[in-house]
């Protein structure tokens, strides 16, 4: 639309506006493409092949992967641990950093240091805490007992001595403590951060109407906080679909924890099934696309609206 | 201010690296079948542990002393069993990076590597070191691949092994380890209503299938256990169906947080009088016996005993650890000079006494096996009426599918404890084979 030799000059100087910023991130662009995009795109091939060991060629084979995958004895299994998994730590986690956040909003004698308190758990690795964790639920009757049931033995509570993570049917809802131990303080940061945002003269207009301060949260302060209770939904929801460390660290690879995660690595590193095990590696990925796409679409409309 | 070196020449150390590192993976990039590179020799297993990792350095030590020209380089990866170094392995190969030989179970385990043309066969290193005669026939026959032999093996261990708590029997009124199926099955029984003891330890997941191929050895016998790795097996016969009858029953006697622990912890329960029996391979004898921190400091006899398990009296249930030759090893003739050692009578003899286990060649130094276990593990292994079994949860018969998958049906089987479901899973987990 610019004509003659000045909006080339014009383009020029353009041009020296974005041009230093791109040639500063496409190495990242390039990084990114070759081994996110690019892998992602290999997975997919090898999925949608009839690789089944290390000599068969990559032939198409329609999809075929992503149907067998469900007649395979491990796998309903797999998706109903993940599915419980998440439910139970997500919900967990939610509830109670919120919980954490609550109090400490409500003015804690040293809250500077409950906060280091709880937000520490996270710079433990899952594979560290794991074994730990793998102590503590040993569900070992009482003449035999270590960890939790131990400890409930001695307090004469040994009605509350369980199987944790070996109960054939809610085990992974015992898997999911430590995580919501571990994931729970990060929560209550992102809480804090929300509730501390919103200004306090709305909750006192809210107060001078005659609410009382649980109707304050319940119907000023939370209902503000949509967007971190997304944003901490979609971080623990794909941490938890992704599961792995955790689980390796307290059970190893045995059937009665089984999880997608595991399963690409058994698939791929002991069955030696490089198309089963990219399989359940696509199907994982579509799991938290669900999750993080809308999620992406809403972020980038807020802020286009603002 | 010793030893402070100023950072020009620093930068000056770091570029010769470079270079060095350049040059060398350009010479790596260069390689041909059957060059006789003989200057290092790189050899990869996963005896990191102790007593094996002892053995590994004595080999080496015997290596370098016979091959005073190649430097033996040490690739071990750590992990019980070879489960991360596999991984490792598995990568390395498929770049076509190998090392000059690595380790691996003799038998099935290496079949996906046989297929894929990554190993070479040994035929003719046979053949010029006289070894079809030295080790015992029936060896040779189970790690045959159509008539090709791909590995070497070192050792041997045996897996059809029951430990037991005299004491606790003792209590249970039982006089004698059990010789049979039904026998021990009585046994687990009396100990559990007579004591309040464990009657029988099981660790995590993988120990009951060690446990399964114990009991369908013990319950079909030795020839119908053989025939189980053939191609086009049958594992839909009645016979089979009363092994697993069996196998669920004597699941019932098992502990109950046994998903929590590995095989130590169970095989601990035996010698510290928390259970009866333990069914463990040969390996358990070297962590009882040991001193600490890595041995129980435990006494034959009167801590534990040992015996065959119920029904395999007689035959040898191996596995064994072996060295291979990979297609394109970067100093080929140096992974023939250590493929010389560890099947040498010296090299198997210097490591076996640390490892706990007995040589595979039929003619080692029997004083060196004199006491305890080893003395009766190497009468049992060079004794030519003994018959051979091979493992296959320990890699020898089973494919890796066919082992993934029935690791899968006996995880599946722990919760759901139904017998006809284990039992066609494992008929489709033998006809998915490969084999």
């Amino acid at each position: 639309m610019t004509g003659g030799g000045k909006g080339r000059r014009w383009n020029l100087r353009r041009s020296r506006r974005w041009l230093p910023g791109l040639l500063l991130v496409s190495p990242s662009i390039v990084a990114i493409g070759l081994f996110v995009y690019g892998l992602i795109f290999w997975n997919t091939r090898v999925a949608l092949s009839g690789k089944h060991d290390e000599v068969s060629p990559y032939g198409f084979d329609k999809g075929k992967n992503f149907v067998d995958l469900w007649h395979q004895p491990s796998w309903p299994g797999a998706v109903k641990h993940a599915l419980l998994f998440t439910a139970v730590f997500v919900l967990g986690a939610l509830l109670l950093g919120a919980f954490l956040a609550f109090l400490m909003d409500k003015g804690i004698r040293g809250e500077a240091s409950f906060r280091v308190v709880y937000l520490f758990p996270m710079a433990v690795s899952f594979i560290a805490s794991g074994v730990v964790w793998r102590w503590l639920m040993n569900p070992a009757p009482p003449q035999r007992a270590v960890g939790f049931n131990q400890l409930f033995d001695k307090l004469h509570l040994s009605g509350l001595a369980n199987d944790w993570w070996q109960d054939p049917s809610w085990g992974m809802a015992a898997m999911a403590l430590p995580a919501i131990w571990q994931m729970s303080g990060y929560v209550m940061a992102l809480y804090l951060a929300g509730f501390r945002s919103v200004p306090e003269e709305l909750r006192e207009a809210a107060r001078v109407d005659g609410a009382s301060e649980w109707k304050v949260y319940r119907y000023v302060v939370f209902p503000q906080l949509r967007p971190v209770t997304l944003s901490a939904l979609i971080i623990l929801g794909h941490i938890s679909l992704k599961v792995f460390d955790l689980i390796m660290a307290i059970a190893g690879k045995q059937i009665i924890t089984y999880v997608p995660a595991i399963a690409t690595y058994v698939e791929i590193f002991d069955r030696h099934d490089p198309a089963n095990g990219a399989t359940i590696a696509t199907y994982l990925l579509l799991a938290v696309a669900v999750l993080v796409i809308p999620y992406l679409v809403w972020s980038v409309r807020t802020e286009r609206n603002r | 201010m010793l030893g402070r070196v100023p950072r020009r020449r620093w930068t000056a150390f770091a570029a010769v690296a470079m270079t060095g590192a350049l040059a060398l993976s350009a010479c790596g990039g260069n390689d041909s079948k059957g060059n006789n590179d003989k200057s290092q020799v790189e050899v990869f297993s996963w005896w990191t542990g102790p007593g094996e990792a002892d053995g590994l350095a004595a080999m080496k030590a015997d290596f370098e002393k016979k091959n005073p020209g190649t430097k033996f380089v040490n690739a071990a990866i750590a992990g019980g069993s070879g489960t991360q170094a596999q991984a490792v392995l598995a990568s390395r190969l498929q770049n076509r990076k190998p090392p000059d030989s690595f380790q691996g179970h003799a038998g099935a385990e290496l079949l996906d590597y046989i297929k894929a043309g990554q190993i070479e066969p040994l035929d003719s290193f046979y053949d010029e070191n006289n070894l079809k005669s030295v080790y015992p026939q029936q060896l040779i026959q189970q790690i045959s691949y159509k008539g090709h032999i791909y590995s070497v093996p070192v050792n041997i261990h045996r897996s059809n092994m029951l430990w037991y708590n005299p004491g606790i029997l003792k209590d249970a009124g039982i006089s004698d380890a059990p010789k049979s199926i039904p026998e021990f099955i009585a046994d687990l029984k009396a100990v559990k209503e007579k004591t309040k003891k464990v009657p029988l330890s099981l660790g995590a997941q993988w120990t009951a299938d060690h446990l399964l191929e114990n009991v369908l050895l013990g319950d079909l016998g030795t020839d119908a256990y053989n025939a189980l790795w053939k191609p086009g097996a049958d594992w839909s016969s009645p016979a089979m169906t009363k092994a697993l009858g069996d196998y669920a029953e004597i699941l019932k006697y098992t502990t109950t947080e046994a998903a929590s622990t590995d095989w130590q912890g169970a095989a601990k329960a035996v010698v510290d009088g928390k259970a009866a029996f333990n069914i463990m391979g040969d390996w358990a004898y070297g962590y009882f016996v040991g001193s600490a921190p890595n041995g129980l400091g435990k006494k034959l006899d009167t801590d534990f005993k040992y015996a065959p398990t119920p029904g395999t009296d007689g035959t040898y249930l191996w596995l064994s650890d072996s060295f291979t030759l990979p297609k394109g090893a970067p100093h080929r003739a140096g992974a023939l000079a250590w493929l010389k050692e560890v099947s040498g009578r010296e090299g198997q003899d210097l490591f076996n006494p640390k490892k706990g286990s007995v040589p595979a060649r039929k003619d080692a130094d029997k004083s060196l096996y004199s006491t305890g276990y080893l003395k009766y593990a190497f009468e049992q292994w060079n004794n030519p009426a003994t018959k051979l079994a091979g493992s296959f949860w320990h890699g020898v018969n089973a494919s890796k599918k066919q082992h993934t998958d029935i690791d899968t049906a006996v995880g599946l089987f722990l919760q759901s404890k139904d017998v006809a479901k284990l039992q066609s899973q494992l008929v489709a987990a033998a006809k998915n084979s490969g084999q």
